[in-house]
């Protein structure tokens, strides 16, 4: 079946199959590899994009039913002037070791931040439940978002 | 620069979506392989049918344990040798019974349901109590009593010393199977390429797997070439030799076109190796102020179905360190490494280390408890004190280095407030509305820089050394080339941090290289907390050999000797004339100028330097864990958990944090939460993420971190390692924090982890 699908502001028509999941059709069909797999039952949120600017887990999700509409995914947050608050906190504050789960990690973190601006530590544990992290350990992740609050927020 | 908390090189790439895992990299023709897993946890193959799998549209074939019988085996235990796939026979649920290849990894997925597996059911022995039981069917012809290993490390017979101490007390203590659950699942892509493979692998030591696949595949070594690029995560199950590691290799050879294997989650649970999974017997002895007098340990692994000749031994380490941070002046130790009907164990961070300091750190709380004394103060009264080190244990060649154990648990009680938590869970106890609150304290100590190399040695590797290469580049700028794999640890950071200060050069004009065999000269890997202790030292050399070269060299440049030439800014001067300098890289340049060297001085300004560790590092501290408990529901919540670190020489404070964090959130993780069980079928129970209890965000603490730096004189950086110390030190801490909140209602142990229902049923059952 024929997707239209505009990733990071670009549209991109393609053929799939039916079954083709959405992080399949980002990493495979469009070799935008900065969305990872980390799991097979919505579990681990390694492969958190933004669909329409809600944080969703590309593995449970169709590339059939993201037809129309819009994906930002890891690839495009980063503007000209660099690095977007949410990676930049992850940066200073040391809220990624091995970087696996970090894309999904900045995603959703970077979703929470669209909603709530000036989130609490609780509310942030909160924001990212769906978001597995196996070596920090979660406290500097939430240092990190702490961080962007502080110095820019969603951008 | 050592010890500035400077961001990380790293994580831009990581931080963009632009870094590089093996499931990120594409070659032209890719292929995608598939394994049919055992669905049966004992059972003998009467019969495989692949005829409907191969006339998928896009399969290239479907391949069994007889198409590789030409292939040696992997790396295995003498007399256990292990194939690629199950032959007439499977010994555990999910092991491989057959590969798929195809042209994309859905219809790959597609064409492995449609193998068809028939199974002869056999008796399953899901447990070691099963498996040891007399009469018990074999899981292996040569092993009778399903017994693989049975070790006396020492030679202690402690009976009369246990005969003759005025106290006396048992225990068995259950160290719960663990998965390791790394969040990038292990991958392999190989290209074999002309005369031998590219093979790209999630792996921690790429140079032993160039090593293994080229003794496998009858090639030298210069025709294997292996990347390890990012890695995510790893924490010792991808230093295992999973059969996917040759199987690439091979079919991509076969098929003359690139081949990648990336398991999903469901297969890592029950195909990639386990850890930990002991259960301890001990009986120690002990005076009325709670002095261990003497300690008789056996212990039992359960090391699954097809042993790993890493799992098998790996009590030995638990054995060596049973005495924790205590003066013990005798300890008999024993094991027994079992094969059972379930997926084999093998490394899980700490390796073998954490057991035994939960064993230890347990033992010493019922102690206290049998005593009616404070577990601070029978701590106390065993610690090693500083004027003993460097301390032999009763085990030969465990050799404690410099450390200061009393001081890090006097800190540690300072920072917890200790006296204020006994009086308000006294306070909390006689008020039933009040949740029970309950103090635990765990002082550790671990191993850390291993090799040496004849311990190295015993565990497969070519040794226990690491190599660096430093080369400055004509423009002044600094590459470094590391033998360690890291994946995550920051070592691109720390080890430039390291090289800035010998070569005094910015850290911003250094580059760590590491993880590809066709890079690095010779390399040993990343695990048992070597990065600092062993890679740092090596860096460090071959940087110190750069620094004396450049000063030989400026010391020309200036018409002076070199003992009067120093360095300052950014080159060097004769002792006392500032305006005789020269820059850095102006003596970068001229070591390429042959013509304008000092008569006898090789061109070029580099080094390589292998270094090799005298012996292990032993990183300490104390860690304490305050515990909450529902009264109704058993539920456990951490209020604080403290830690005070001695890892010697702190490079990066940012990432030593990090490290501990993450250890310590591994270490809750097993007190709490996770647990890889079997029903007595030896069906898995915990196959996928929603079974398996890695915990989120919600379900851990934050962390106090606080650091005492006893440099280690073992090596001439002073450090120890830590990227295990957090996972050795907090399961205990948690346990005994547990324990205590119920130590009112006599209970003595709880076994982890330490769920709700678990809690519950402990406190039912007291009352």
């Amino acid at each position: 079946m024929r997707v239209e699908i505009t990733v990071n502001g670009q549209p991109h028509t393609r053929e799939v199959e039916p079954r083709l999941l959405l992080v399949h059709f980002l990493r495979d069909t469009l070799s935008l590899t900065g969305t990872h797999i980390g799991c097979d039952t919505s579990s681990c949120g390694a492969c958190t994009v933004l669909l329409d600017g809600v944080a969703v887990k590309s593995c449970t999700v169709l590339a059939a039913q993201a037809d129309g509409r819009a994906v930002t995914t890891i690839e495009g947050l980063a503007g000209e002037d660099g690095l977007s608050p949410v990676q930049e906190g992850f940066r200073q504050c040391h809220g990624l070791q091995c970087g696996f789960c970090t894309p999904g990690m900045v995603m959703a973190a970077t979703a929470l931040l669209a909603e709530r601006p000036d989130p609490t530590e609780q509310e942030i544990r909160n924001g990212l439940k769906g978001n597995m992290c196996r070596c920090t350990g979660y406290q500097m992740i939430v240092e990190s978002v702490r961080w962007a609050a502080a110095n820019g927020g969603a951008r | 620069m050592i010890g500035s908390a400077v961001p990380r090189k790293e994580d831009a790439a990581l931080l963009t979506g632009r870094g590089t895992f093996v499931d990120d990299i594409h070659r032209p023709g890719l292929l995608h392989m598939v394994y049919v897993h055992s669905t049966e946890a004992h059972a003998l193959v009467t019969g495989i049918d692949t005829e409907e799998a191969r006339s998928l549209p896009g399969v290239l074939g479907v391949w069994t344990a007889r198409d590789f019988a030409d292939l040696p085996p992997r790396p295995s235990v003498p007399g256990l040798e292990r194939g690629y796939l199950a032959g007439d026979k499977v010994h555990y649920v999910g092991e491989p019974v057959a590969v798929v290849v195809a042209a994309d990894r859905y219809t790959a997925a597609d064409a492995a349901r449609a193998v068809r597996v028939a199974y002869e059911p056999l008796p399953v022995m899901a447990t070691v109590a099963d498996a040891l039981a007399p009469g018990a069917v074999p899981i292996f012809a040569p092993l009778p009593g399903n017994l693989a290993l049975e070790q006396q490390v020492t030679p202690d017979d402690v009976t009369a010393d246990l005969a003759a101490a005025p106290h006396r007390l048992r225990a068995r203590l259950v160290n719960q199977r663990c998965a390791g659950t790394p969040i990038e699942p292990y991958g392999v892509l190989a290209d074999w390429t002309g005369a031998g493979p590219t093979v790209w692998a999630t792996v921690q030591a790429p140079h032993r797997v160039r090593a293994e696949i080229a003794e496998r595949f009858g090639l030298a070594r210069h025709l294997v070439r292996v990347i390890a690029p990012d890695v995510g995560g790893a924490f010792g199950v991808k230093s295992s030799f999973m059969p996917e590691l040759f199987l690439a290799p091979e079919l991509s050879r076969r098929l003359g076109r690139p081949v990648k294997y990336v398991e999903t989650r469901g297969e890592h649970m029950v195909h990639t190796y386990h850890g930990r999974d002991q259960i301890q017997d001990v009986e120690v002895g002990f005076d009325a102020e709670g002095r261990i007098l003497a300690m008789d340990v056996t212990i039992t692994v359960n090391i699954g179905g097809v042993p790993d000749p890493v799992g098998i031994g790996l009590a030995t380490l638990t054995s060596y360190m049973l005495g924790g941070c205590y003066r013990i002046p005798k300890i008999a130790a024993r094991y027994r490494s079992v094969v059972t009907n379930t997926t084999p164990t093998a490394s899980y961070r700490g390796a073998g280390r954490p057991e035994a300091s939960f064993l230890i750190e347990r033992v010493v709380d019922l102690v206290a408890r049998e005593l009616g004394e404070d577990p601070a103060d029978v701590r106390k009264v065993n610690l090693i004190q500083p004027e003993e080190m460097p301390y032999q244990t009763p085990f030969e060649g465990i050799v404690y280095d410099e450390a200061d154990y009393p001081a890090a648990l006097d800190l540690l009680l300072g920072e917890l407030d200790y006296a204020a938590l006994r009086a308000e869970q006294a306070r909390r106890l006689a008020d039933p509305a009040a949740p029970l609150l309950g103090v635990g304290l765990s002082t550790f100590v671990e191993m850390g820089g291993f090799g040496p190399t004849p311990l190295f040695e015993q565990f497969g590797y070519l040794g226990g050394w690491e190599s660096a290469n430093v080369r400055m580049q004509p423009d002044g700028s600094v590459i470094v080339l590391v033998g360690t794999a890291p994946h995550g640890q920051g070592h691109q950071t720390a080890l430039a941090q390291i090289v800035a200060d010998q070569l005094n050069v910015p850290f911003d004009a250094i580059s760590v290289l590491y993880g590809d065999t066709a890079v690095v000269q010779e390399g040993t890997g990343t695990m048992g907390s070597r990065g600092m202790p062993v890679a740092g030292n090596a860096v460090r050399q071959a940087a110190v050999e750069v620094a004396a070269k450049a000063r030989t060299i400026a010391a020309h440049m200036l018409e002076a000797e070199a003992d009067d030439v120093v360095p300052v800014g950014d080159g060097f001067q004769i002792k006392g004339v500032p305006e005789a300098t020269v820059t850095m890289a102006e003596v970068a340049v001229r070591a390429f100028k042959p013509h304008l060297l000092p008569e006898g001085t090789a061109l070029g300004l580099e080094h390589t330097a292998y270094y090799e560790p005298k012996n292990l590092s032993y990183p300490s501290g104390a860690h304490g864990c305050v515990v909450e408990i529902d009264r109704d529901t058993g539920r456990v919540t951490v209020l604080r958990y403290v830690c005070v670190d001695d890892c010697g020489t702190v490079i990066n404070p940012l990432t030593a944090r990090g490290q501990i964090h993450g250890g310590v959130a591994q270490g809750i993780a097993q007190a709490l939460y996770e647990k890889v069980a079997f029903d007595p079928g030896g069906r898995p129970l915990a196959a996928s993420l929603e079974d398996y209890m890695v915990p989120g965000p919600l379900d851990l603490p934050s962390y106090e971190t606080h650091h005492i730096e006893t440099k280690s004189s073992f090596n001439p950086l002073g450090a120890k390692g830590l990227g295990e110390a957090g996972a050795t030190a907090a399961p205990q801490a948690v346990v005994n924090a547990v324990v205590d909140a119920l130590a009112h209602l006599g209970v003595r142990d709880v076994e982890m982890p330490c769920t709700p229902e678990r809690v519950w049923k402990v406190m039912h059952d007291a009352r």
